[in-house]
């Protein structure tokens, strides 16, 4: 019975083609305990094009550096080549992973941050009862209060949000090029810290314990298939708990294939000088 | 939200002058929650002059005061003002750019063409124009596609060839309508270019001022003359007489075109020959129009019909010279406009060296680029490293300063130019290194060449951007 099935097996393996030798050989096959696999995510997708005999290669390749679409990805039948769909598997891995992980304490510490937390106890709790992460209890109140100086013309802090990648990859050269930014216009910018399991209103809770002019918050973007390390800078002009959302300004998008942090960062500090200058945010602020 | 600023195009070729007024449209295409991109979004011819012949004082000087009456009063009819003009370019095209007098034509037309209107000569920027002008570049991009455009007036052809909408090959001949001129339409020979004189001697003609052309002996010169632009073209071999012909290099001819458009006074003549050519303008124009019609050329190759034909230059002059920066930049507004720049462009192999490598790397450049050992202005180019952190940007910043304070002079501003999305940052911390003390014009998403030449407008009332020409001297191959 055995005998005959192995038979069966290597007729249909051998109709398949020469992938049937290859298979059966143990010794060669690529993946072992102790070598790494390949990296999927390595490959530039824009820059990949799996049609087999384009009609024009150059120009399908210049429309493919325009779009982070996956576009050009060939088929097998009705469906994705292999190679397609286990990118496609890998990139939603990294945006599993962005949202799921945490911060790591080394590099809050490295940076030297203060650490406080919203209400949330855990990660779980924090993408399961979301209104917990725009509230903060009395012990991180006071915490904050005691280690950051009030009334500062701005208050940039650091918030996970939807993706830690995010925030470890861009935080800090947007912040320092921001602060550049800021005192080249004469401006000085309050303590930063870091707060753990944060949705974007915290910023209205800060405020009111802070009483900055300008809050900024860098946050991690709820990442997509494109990338895992989207951030995004959201501000107000002296926001409160309960304000309209068309009061906060935004600038998304931060990261390495979208704008680069630094250059986000240089950006950011003339909206601020801005928002100084009008006393306003959000549709308020002019152009 | 929408912003318009009017460029102005004036072409200055060897027979015709012409002018256009085009109204560029500029909008920021981002989403409100990103950064701004402001593109220009569309391009509107909205005037054009009548075409007038270039006046001449004499066969090799061009009269500028006549010139400039025929521009002044196009100004009037159009109903604009120089100073409702904010970009644009003056170009002396053709056989005209050698005229002895074409700077000083310049210089009694600055001014009249508003604040920012640059001027530019050269054969291989001039093929660009044209074929920009004639709709090749785009074309080329649409379809994915190789278009030459040649554009064919009264003293040169000059041939652009574009790819997927970039420039890949130029090239300029002395072939043109005019370059055998009569007197009237009788057939009495006025004039003789230098170039024109040894072609027909190699054909065993001899062809002097005072003669009389027949018809039939302007066909076959005009044959002759096609096959010259065949032989650039590779559809037919090369001869001894092509690379006499050329007056720069010649096409590399290692790729296939796909199509071959023609513009320039020419072109029409090209395209609605019927019969018999004649001597209708004085010259040989008609009958090369229809020795091209009648040449290997469009049996070989496809042909594209021009969407500008002798306006192509002046049009191309107007509305596709300018271009704008990327929208986050960083610019000392008391500094600009900047004209005539030169820009010295680091390498692949310097940009691959390590940050802290770049300020001696710009530093050996800018020597070699200063041989005089005069202080002047120049710009430096570069595309940027990819993925920089905070402190790069201060090494690298640190490093242009470091490169350039030996050969910028002092009150000139520090001008950068970057292909990648960094200028604003990169513009602040130099800035911020210089003490704020001296001016600094840091702008992006803008490629140079090493060799170009850059001028950059003020910045636009609402969109923060500035319009900038890039001048293609040589093509770098």
């Amino acid at each position: 019975m055995d005998t005959k099935i192995k038979r069966l097996i290597a007729e249909v393996l051998s109709e398949m083609g020469g992938a049937g030798a290859a298979c059966s050989d143990e010794s060669s096959a690529p993946a072992t305990s102790d070598t790494q696999p390949d990296d999927l995510t390595v490959e530039n997708l824009k820059e990949q094009l799996l049609v087999p005999d384009p009609a024009n290669r150059d120009a399908y390749l210049k429309a493919k550096g325009t779009t982070v679409s996956r576009i050009g990805i060939w088929r097998a039948g009705p469906r994705y080549l292999t190679e397609s769909l286990l990118r496609f598997s890998a990139d939603h891995a990294i945006a599993q992973f962005a949202v799921f992980h945490n911060v790591s304490e080394a590099f809050v510490k490295e940076w030297g941050l203060l650490e406080i937390k919203t209400k949330c106890v855990d990660k779980d709790q924090f993408l399961t009862n979301p209104d917990l992460g725009r509230e903060l209890d009395e012990e991180n109140t006071e915490l904050l209060r005691k280690h950051c100086p009030g009334k500062a013309r701005v208050q940039i802090y650091i918030a996970d949000g939807l993706s830690s990648t995010a925030v470890e990859t861009n935080a800090k050269d947007t912040y320092l090029a921001l602060v550049q930014g800021l005192k080249g216009h004469g401006i000085e910018v309050g303590t930063p810290f870091f707060m753990r399991y944060a949705r974007v209103p915290a910023m209205d809770k800060i405020s009111e314990i802070l009483n900055p002019e300008v809050v900024v918050v860098l946050i991690g973007e709820r990442p997509g298939l494109a990338t895992g390390e989207s951030m995004s800078c959201y501000m107000a002009y002296s926001p409160k708990v309960g304000m309209p959302e068309a009061n906060r300004t935004v600038v998304s998008n931060i990261h390495r294939g979208g704008t680069p942090a630094v250059e986000a960062g240089a950006h950011i500090a003339d909206v601020v000088k801005k928002m100084l200058d009008q006393k306003a945010s959000g549709l308020a602020l002019k152009k | 939200m929408k912003e318009h600023i009017l460029s102005v195009g004036i072409d200055i070729g060897t027979t015709t002058t012409q002018l256009v007024f085009s109204r560029l449209t500029l909008e920021n295409t981002a989403s409100m929650i990103s950064i701004p991109r402001v593109e220009i979004i569309a391009k509107e011819v909205v005037f054009q002059s009548a075409i007038h012949f270039t006046p001449l004082r004499s066969q090799s000087e061009i009269d500028e005061h006549k010139v400039r009456e025929l521009i002044e009063q196009e100004y009037r009819s159009a109903g604009i003002t120089p100073d409702q003009v904010q970009t644009g370019a003056v170009i002396i095209t053709g056989e005209a750019a050698r005229k002895k007098n074409a700077e000083s034509v310049l210089r009694t037309l600055s001014g009249l063409a508003g604040e920012f209107v640059v001027a530019t000569a050269g054969p291989a920027l001039e093929g660009i124009i044209a074929g920009k002008g004639a709709g090749a570049a785009q074309e080329s991009k649409k379809r994915g596609a190789t278009i030459a455009n040649l554009d064919i007036g009264g003293g040169t052809t000059n041939i652009a060839v574009f790819r997927n909408g970039d420039v890949i090959d130029t090239a300029c001949l002395d072939i043109g309508g005019r370059l055998i001129r009569c007197k009237d339409e009788g057939g009495e020979v006025a004039y003789v270019a230098d170039k024109m004189r040894h072609l027909t001697r190699t054909m065993n003609l001899v062809i002097n001022e005072g003669q009389s052309l027949t018809k039939a002996l302007s066909e076959k010169i005009a044959r002759r003359m096609a096959g010259i632009l065949e032989e650039v073209l590779g559809v037919s071999p090369a001869s001894q007489e092509l690379p006499f012909m050329l007056n720069d290099h010649d096409l590399k001819r290692d790729y296939r075109i796909d199509y071959v458009s023609f513009s320039g006074g020419v072109a029409d003549s090209i395209n609605d020959i019927r019969g018999e050519a004649d001597f209708q303008y004085g010259d040989l124009g008609k009958f090369l129009g229809k020795a091209i019609a009648d040449s290997r050329i469009p049996q070989q190759l496809k042909i594209l019909k021009a969407v500008e034909t002798i306006r192509a230059t002046v049009v191309g002059a107007g509305s596709h010279t300018t271009d704008i920066s990327g929208s986050t930049i960083s610019v000392s507004p008391s500094a600009l406009p900047l004209k005539n720049i030169p820009v010295l462009k680091l390498s692949a192999e310097d940009e691959a060296l390590p940050v802290e490598a770049w300020g001696e790397a710009i530093r050996k450049k800018m020597q070699w680029f200063n041989l005089e050992g005069e202080k002047q202005q120049m710009a430096l180019a570069f595309k940027g490293p990819d993925n920089l952190g905070f402190h790069e940007v201060e090494t690298l910043a640190a490093g242009v300063i470091k490169g350039m304070e030996d050969v910028l002079c002092k009150d000139c501003p520090l001008i950068v130019v970057i292909e990648r999305d960094l200028a604003k940052v990169m513009g602040q911390t130099l800035l911020s290194q210089l003490g704020f003390k001296k001016d600094v014009i840091c702008i992006d998403t803008i490629k140079v060449e090493n060799g170009d030449y850059i001028d950059i407008g003020r910045e636009l009332a609402e969109s923060n951007v500035v319009p900038v020409i890039v001048k293609t001297l040589v093509l770098n191959y």
